[in-house]
């Protein structure tokens, strides 16, 4: 069977990523144990049980423990490692998201497997598909090991459907607490209130055309604000310090697909192309007829970002 | 104080992250041939780093010693390292093997118990397979505190832990933890520094460890994975140039993106 580790908010809520972790779960055709950790897990395990269409998902382990709020690695380790010790366990998925990242490795290397990453297609229970050198190639990767240790690209997977389901509700076995002393300090998230980067459907994404973080707030946020868009932007924009750098989309940064992305003033970079040739539309507006970016889009524009994007944000508004 | 911090560097010798790869003929990888190779960026941001750290806290750290393994080209970047501030080096000879990140981390811990390490430093993620993997690997192995994607790291000598900031989906956090650990650098972490010519000739003078694989014996270092296939991810056909935004908003509502 599947074991699949969700990822919640502090406040216990199923994060979208663990949606999508749980849909290619589902994908494997085995049946699913999904693993909820931290204070909150309870309200996680009902979210599961009760939002959640998914006929394979047949047990919800439940670590509820503050130990595990902030996802430390060396808390969860221990934890995962008993649990995958189990013969029942082929596989177990996880989502790429900086947890996901942060905690499949220590897990693998203490399991002896080694770990199958950041795929993007599961062609079948053995067999994925996973981006290499910045998605410039596609390697088809064959897993001869008896555990598959998996984490996804949420935005290569849908969310699970909505719904419910019959999954027995277990507590996780009790584990010894060592963190290595490891300590928590603290956390600080950009707080607003558009979609999640790499959940939105709708991107609009600022490069270094703007020339400025004052240009790019009166251009990228008003058109962001008229599609109810995600806000994006490339490495040169975020080390010019037009924006903060947790929106930056590419390579080093998150990588999406969504319904449209709208890039304004990027001249396409490999790196940043890497991040967002996924998505479905893309719109280009530059100035520069020759910019890289015009090679990927489905309808470029060029001319001056001035004015465009004003006029554009006018017209959708309206 | 006595000098009690020894760092130990791994950096991997992959394409130029300018170069765009070229699946080879046989479609079991890219192309090698002909292709400039340089020093993995997230590697030269932690040898950065760690030269940094040694000249903060001179009076703590004893060494930085730099690890490469690979073909014996990788030698290239360990000079390289060298030359930018590390004061010893390991070469460990593994000819054209591609190891996996769990090998790797293998080697790695013999390595770090043999130059008696106790903080480790090395990029998040290398360039060429792109797995972010052997640094939380390295931490499982030595049951060590582990700190990925640090965007800061502030040593506190009297106590010998080190704070670091991470940078996290949608924001950063921090975390601190008591030495021996790893850390894996990210993107903002430090600008590298450039080895002058002067530093790279001196460089020469440095010491370089030369090992090969034979040398970890002990290490199963099969790979676990079996490459199927390489292949191009399928190309984007460009699309069109519209002539004004009326015509890209009629585009986008036949096309219903918006």
């Amino acid at each position: 069977s599947t074991l699949a580790f969700i990822e919640t908010s502090p406040e216990g809520k199923v994060l979208q990523s663990s949606l999508s972790a749980l849909n290619a779960a589902n994908q494997l055709g085995n049946p699913i144990s999904a693993l909820v950790v931290g204070s909150n897990a309870n309200a996680a395990s009902e979210e599961l049980r009760n939002k959640i269409k998914c006929g394979n998902l047949n047990k919800i382990i439940v670590a509820k423990n503050a130990a595990y709020d902030n996802f430390l690695p060396e808390m969860l380790t221990p934890l995962c490692t008993e649990l995958l010790r189990s013969d029942q366990y082929s596989h177990f998925i996880v989502s790429s998201s900086s947890v996901g990242k942060n905690v499949l490795p220590r897990i693998g290397a203490l399991l002896d497997y080694q770990p199958i990453c950041d795929i993007t297609k599961i062609v079948d229970a053995n067999t994925f598909v996973r981006p290499i050198y910045a998605g410039n190639a596609l390697a088809t990767v064959k897993c001869p090991q008896d555990k598959k240790l998996i984490s996804i690209r949420s935005s290569s997977f849908p969310s699970i459907e909505e719904g419910a389901n019959e999954a027995e509700i277990v507590d996780a076995p009790l584990m010894e607490s060592s963190s290595l002393g490891t300590q928590w300090e603290g956390a600080s998230l950009v707080k607003n209130e558009r979609p999640d980067l790499g959940s939105a459907t709708r991107i609009v994404s600022g490069g270094r055309g703007l020339k400025n973080k004052e240009t790019f707030e009166r251009l990228v946020t008003p058109l962001a604000d008229s599609l109810h868009a995600a806000i994006g932007a490339t490495r040169a924009a975020v080390d010019a310090g037009f924006c903060d750098n947790s929106l930056q989309i590419g390579q080093t940064g998150k990588v999406v697909a969504p319904d449209l992305y709208i890039a304004i003033g990027i001249s396409g970079a490999i790196q940043h192309l890497a991040g967002m040739k996924d998505s479905k539309t893309i719109v280009a507006i530059n100035n520069d007829p020759e910019a890289p970016i015009f090679q990927v889009a489905d309808f470029g524009l060029v001319g001056d970002l001035n004015e465009i994007v004003p006029e554009l944000t006018q017209k959708i508004t309206k | 104080m006595s000098k009690q911090l020894r760092i130990l560097v791994p950096v991997k010798r992959v394409i130029d992250y300018a170069i765009k790869p070229r699946i080879n003929k046989a479609g079991t990888g890219v192309e090698k041939a002909g292709v400039k190779f340089s020093m993995n960026p997230f590697d030269d941001i932690a040898v950065e780093e760690a030269v940094r750290i040694k000249e903060k806290h001179k009076n703590l750290v004893e060494k930085i010693h730099a690890v490469s393994i690979g073909p014996a080209k990788a030698q290239d970047i360990l000079r390289t390292a060298l030359a930018k501030g590390a004061d010893t080096c390991t070469l460990v000879d593994a000819k054209e093997a591609e190891l996996e990140p769990l090998a790797v981390a293998k080697i790695l811990k013999k390595v770090v118990e043999k130059q008696n390490a106790n903080l480790v430093i090395l990029g998040k993620q290398s360039i060429d397979d792109d797995c972010n993997n052997t640094g939380q690997m390295l931490a499982g192995l030595l049951k060590w505190p582990q700190a990925t994607n640090a965007a800061k790291v502030v040593i506190d000598e009297a106590n010998l832990r080190a704070t670091v900031t991470r940078e996290i989906d949608g924001g950063e956090e921090t975390i601190s933890a008591p030495l021996p650990m790893v850390i894996t650098t990210d993107l903002r972490l430090n600008s590298p520094r450039y080895a002058t010519l002067p530093n790279l000739m001196k460089a020469k003078k440095k010491p370089m460890e030369k090992l090969t694989l034979s040398d970890f014996s002990d290490v199963d270092t099969a790979p676990r994975l079996e490459v199927v296939k390489v292949e191009e991810p399928p190309a984007r056909s460009a699309g069109i140039k519209v002539a004004s935004v009326d015509e890209l908003i009629a585009k986008l509502k036949d096309a219903k993106a918006i």
